[in-house]
């Protein structure tokens, strides 16, 4: 690690949000070093589903995901075939015609932010998605919503970051963040302290280990994938409902969520618990979460599945990301607390980051970001 | 116990019933060592269960379509099974695997361990105080250029095809590849009207004369050995030799073989090619037992680190039949409470005495170092995802590799390949993800349903 | 014991032992390639035994059915995606 001696910025975390801020930081012309406790997109990243979509919880989340979105497409073309960059559109289902009032408010309020969606009746839905289940009342269509392989993009990143001169340590540990420092523990045990012009914790749901107090928690989800069955569905579906199952902070719940990936395999979602860093499977709750999704997708029951995982979303109590500097030490700055969110904001969360770092004007109002915004109470009783 | 008590559980249950069935004793897997442990175990009078994909007893190795055509070792065991009362559960995958959530911990009393399973599309649970697991093994494949041809299989692979019924008559077969299986198979082919063009064995003479002067101790392995050597008397059995490579269009049609100095081609219909036998771990991982160097880690009454839970037969390593059977009666007298009987002298003695053998058997035929050389940068190493060898840095590690190129991400779960990467790469099996053997969508779920 | 029924495969009539493994009939009739890989490569068993899933195929239009593991039965239709067409979809 000897090379490694006063660079401008070290990155904690090559994840899709670190790699990306690191990209985007040498970019901009600082000598930058990342550093993994594992490999690039490791973490939070390997378990994402790679969802690129808009999402309208605040004001500020349909900013930043609408902003981060227009990224992703500007640089699709540049993404390696092994990202399976595919721009899939988002179906969000309404089960009733209640929903789909509200399909009708969600479009006249992207509309507004120029994020293009349409309303589709019954039939137009059935015709889009055969597989359905009957009866649904429509949906709200993102056609510019996509799907990516997040660990190919985390690695992507990385080596254009690399390519551009940062230096990459994996398998490296950031064990505590200090003013501007940071102590790394490499594979075979040797300890320095890097002393770095900026540290930015990008450490996802591993953030709070290196700066204690930092309100992110670990949200576990499920998913599970199949075999090969191209064209069961076409676009990313999701329910309407899942606005309120996702949302509240406390409790276990699932929601229909299911991906067609460009191998044609399925990709089966949702679930969210707060259960700490348990990683073992909770069979009563995927159970229910695949029930679930047999009910809007019938033909998924006669599917084989290879295999189920749990992974952790970094969750934040607002549900907004942490970027910007983090205030109680100098040159230390913060880029997560995505929650699901992660693979889509990656991006925008970069360019954001960078511009605060090297005093550019962002492109989105930073304020609801701020790391410190939650720093008051701490976030006290967050997990009850 | 036999096929005709494998009936659906939901019935025997009566059709409103809960979809759990409860018993002493579950063994998975219905070989020899889950044959022998469920015998043992149902002898001394415990409820047990044997759960196997196959629709008869007798795993891999006693495969068959018609019993008269066992052996009598086999016929005499399938025959014990059946009168001690084990049930049968065949055409059945277990799928996953649980501790009770209502019995955490030791409770001597309650069963504490439950077993998703799936059998004919539909699903139930099986709850039981102690598992023995008699997973079985696999074989181990290794790739080099045309190994994804068809018509090429492995050894075990052409000898299922063969229990199977298949028609072999006047095809030229080509068997190559490492270890006991190689001998039993060519007789089998040959018995079968197949043209033997070769039977080559890739370790070397040393190794196996070597191993062959062990067999004194264990008489029976010898007569098999010359048995079946005289079945193919006509072929050449070349030791020391292997496959550099296959090739054909859109099949198999001739076979490159090496004996290191030079190469030979042969024509052939049928390549049989694989590298020995590796222990079927998966299911015992998804339980949480350690594995050390591949093989289930117990002890001498076959427990693993999980409480109740036993492992018997190729799991704890590569030892044959006669093997699986003294460790399938050890763990299922202990695993039915007689742990006396299960630590006594001859069984004991017996388990030492299989374990030198396995560990001999490893050694005399352990792939040779000239095998890593065989693949070339556009060599297949991952056939479910088509992952060539180009794509691989050897430097990463197998979770790092799966991500990245998804090697061992397929359907068959790096059954394959991930012996192929610890023997190229050095690296470790990669984590097992439930559910086991790929059910549907809808019977998991199901399954899981039950679980309280 | 050794019943013969009818199966059809890729539309083709045949006919087998009843309860004998599919991928052994569709051997023993000359059915080299069993599948098309995700590369477009063809693809038959290696196992016999269920591990590889190389004999996968579509049975009564299930796809991906392990013929190694399916005993033969009357009527039953199967497709392999042997000439490289997407039966799956």
């Amino acid at each position: 690690m000897t090379r490694s001696a006063h660079p401008d910025v070290v990155v904690v975390g090559a994840g899709v949000v670190g790699a990306a801020c690191a990209l985007a930081l040498a970019r901009a012309g600082l000598r930058v070093l990342v550093v993994d406790a594992g490999f690039p997109g490791c973490g939070s990243s390997s378990a994402a589903m790679g969802h690129i979509v808009v999402m309208d919880d605040t004001e500020s989340q349909l900013a930043l995901t609408a902003y981060s979105r227009r990224l992703w497409a500007e640089m699709a073309s540049e993404l390696p075939a092994d990202c399976e960059d595919e721009r899939r559109g988002t179906l969000w289902l309404a089960a009733t015609d209640e929903e789909l009032r509200g399909a009708e408010e969600k479009r006249a309020l992207y509309a507004r932010h120029g994020v293009e969606a349409s309303v589709v009746d019954a039939k137009t839905l059935a015709e889009m998605e055969p597989n359905l289940r009957p009866g649904l009342a429509g949906a709200l269509h993102v056609p510019d919503d996509s799907v990516l392989y997040p660990p190919n993009a985390a690695r992507h990143f990385v080596r254009c970051a690399q390519a551009l001169g940062a230096e990459v340590h994996e398998r490296c540990a950031a064990e505590e963040i200090g003013a501007g420092t940071v102590r790394l523990r490499d594979a075979n045990g040797n300890v320095e302290v890097v002393s770095a012009g900026a540290v930015v914790n990008a450490a996802g749901v591993d953030a709070p280990r290196l700066i204690p107090g930092l309100p992110i928690v670990p949200r576990k989800g499920h998913l599970v994938i199949t075999d090969r069955y191209p064209g069961l569905c076409n676009c990313q579906l999701v329910e309407l409902g899942y606005l309120h199952s996702a949302h509240t902070m406390s409790g276990a719940s699932v929601a229909f969520n299911v991906q067609p990936r460009a191998t044609g395999q399925m990709l089966i979602g949702s679930s969210r618990e707060l259960v700490g860093r348990d990683a073992s499977i909770n069979r009563q709750l995927l159970a229910s979460m695949l029930r679930r999704a047999i009910e809007f997708v019938p033909a998924l029951e006669r599917c084989n599945i290879v295999r189920a995982w749990t992974g952790f979303r970094p969750a934040t109590s607002d549900k907004l990301p942490l970027i910007g500097r983090w205030e109680p030490l100098e040159n230390v700055w913060v880029a997560a607390g995505h929650e699901g969110l992660g693979i889509t904001m990656a991006l925008g969360t970069a360019e954001l980051l960078t511009a605060m770092m090297v005093g550019r004007e962002p492109a989105v109002d930073p304020a609801p970001f701020a790391p410190g915004r939650l720093m008051p109470a701490l976030c006290a009783g967050e997990e009850g | 116990m036999g096929t005709t008590m494998s009936g659906d559980p939901v019935a025997m249950n009566g059709a409103s019933a809960s979809r759990t069935l409860t018993c002493d004793v579950a063994v998975v897997g219905g070989g020899p060592a889950g044959i022998a442990a469920a015998t043992r175990a149902a002898e001394s009078g415990a409820r047990v269960f044997v759960i196997d994909q196959g629709l008869a007893p007798g795993g891999q190795i006693w495969r068959h379509l018609d019993r008269d055509h066992l052996p009598p070792l086999a016929r005499q065991w399938i025959a014990r099974c059946e009168r001690s009362g084990a049930r049968w559960l065949g055409g059945a995958t277990v799928v996953d695997g649980t501790m009770h959530a209502d019995a955490p911990g030791r409770v001597d009393d309650a069963p504490q361990h439950e077993l998703a399973i799936v059998q004919h599309g539909h699903s139930f649970t099986v709850r039981a105080r102690s598992i023995v697991l008699a997973t079985g093994a696999r074989e181990r494949f290794l790739p080099y250029p045309g190994w994804t041809l068809p018509n090429v299989m492995g050894v075990g692979g052409a000898q299922a095809l063969l229990k199977g019924g298949a028609d072999v008559r006047g095809r030229r077969v080509v068997i190559a590849g490492s270890g006991p299986l190689v001998l039993p198979v060519a007789a089998a082919m040959a018995r079968a009207g197949a043209t033997l063009v070769a039977v080559a064995e890739q370790a070397p003479r040393r190794r196996v004369v070597g191993f062959g002067a062990t067999l004194w101790a264990h008489p029976s392995k010898l007569v098999d050995a010359m048995r079946y050597r005289a079945a193919f008397v006509g072929t050449s059995y070349r030791i020391g030799t292997w496959v550099a490579r296959a090739s054909g269009e859109g099949r198999v049609e001739h076979v490159t073989l090496t004996d290191g100095r030079r190469r030979w081609r042969e024509a052939c219909d049928l390549l049989c090619c694989s590298f020995g036998l590796v222990p079927n771990t998966e299911f015992p991982r998804v339980l949480g037992c350690t594995v050390e160097n591949g093989v289930v880690v117990g002890d001498r009454l076959q427990r693993t680190n999980i409480a109740n839970v036993y492992c018997a037969g190729e799991p704890t390593g590569i030892g044959g039949e006669l093997a699986a059977l003294t460790e399938g009666e050890i763990a299922g007298l202990a695993a039915s409470g007689h742990e006396a009987a299960a630590g006594s002298g001859p069984l004991q003695r017996a388990r030492d005495d299989w374990r030198r053998f396995s560990e001999r058997l490893a050694h005399a035929f352990e792939p040779r170092d000239e095998l890593r050389g065989l693949v070339e940068p556009d060599t297949i190493v991952c056939r479910c995802e088509d992952v060539r060898r180009n794509r691989l840095d050897p430097s990463w590690t197998v979770r790092q590799a799966k991500l990245y190129t998804r090697i061992g991400m397929g359907p068959c779960q790096g059954a394959v390949c991930g012996p192929a990467c610890q023997f190229l790469f050095g690296w470790e099996m990669g984590t097992v993800r439930p559910p086991c053997g790929a059910p549907t969508v809808g019977a998991w779920t199901e399954t899981e349903a039950d679980h309280v | 014991m050794t019943r013969r029924v009818e199966i059809v495969v890729d539309g083709e009539r045949l006919f087998v032992r009843e309860g004998a493994p599919l991928a052994v009939a569709l051997f023993d009739a000359g059915h080299r390639a069993f599948r098309t890989s995700v590369s477009g490569e063809p693809r038959a068993p290696i196992c016999g035994m269920g591990i590889c899933f190389e004999c996968r195929v579509t049975v009564n239009g299930l796809p991906h059915q392990r013929s190694c593991l399916v005993p033969c039965t009357a009527g039953m239709i199967v497709e392999t995606s042997a000439d490289g067409h997407d039966h799956e979809r």
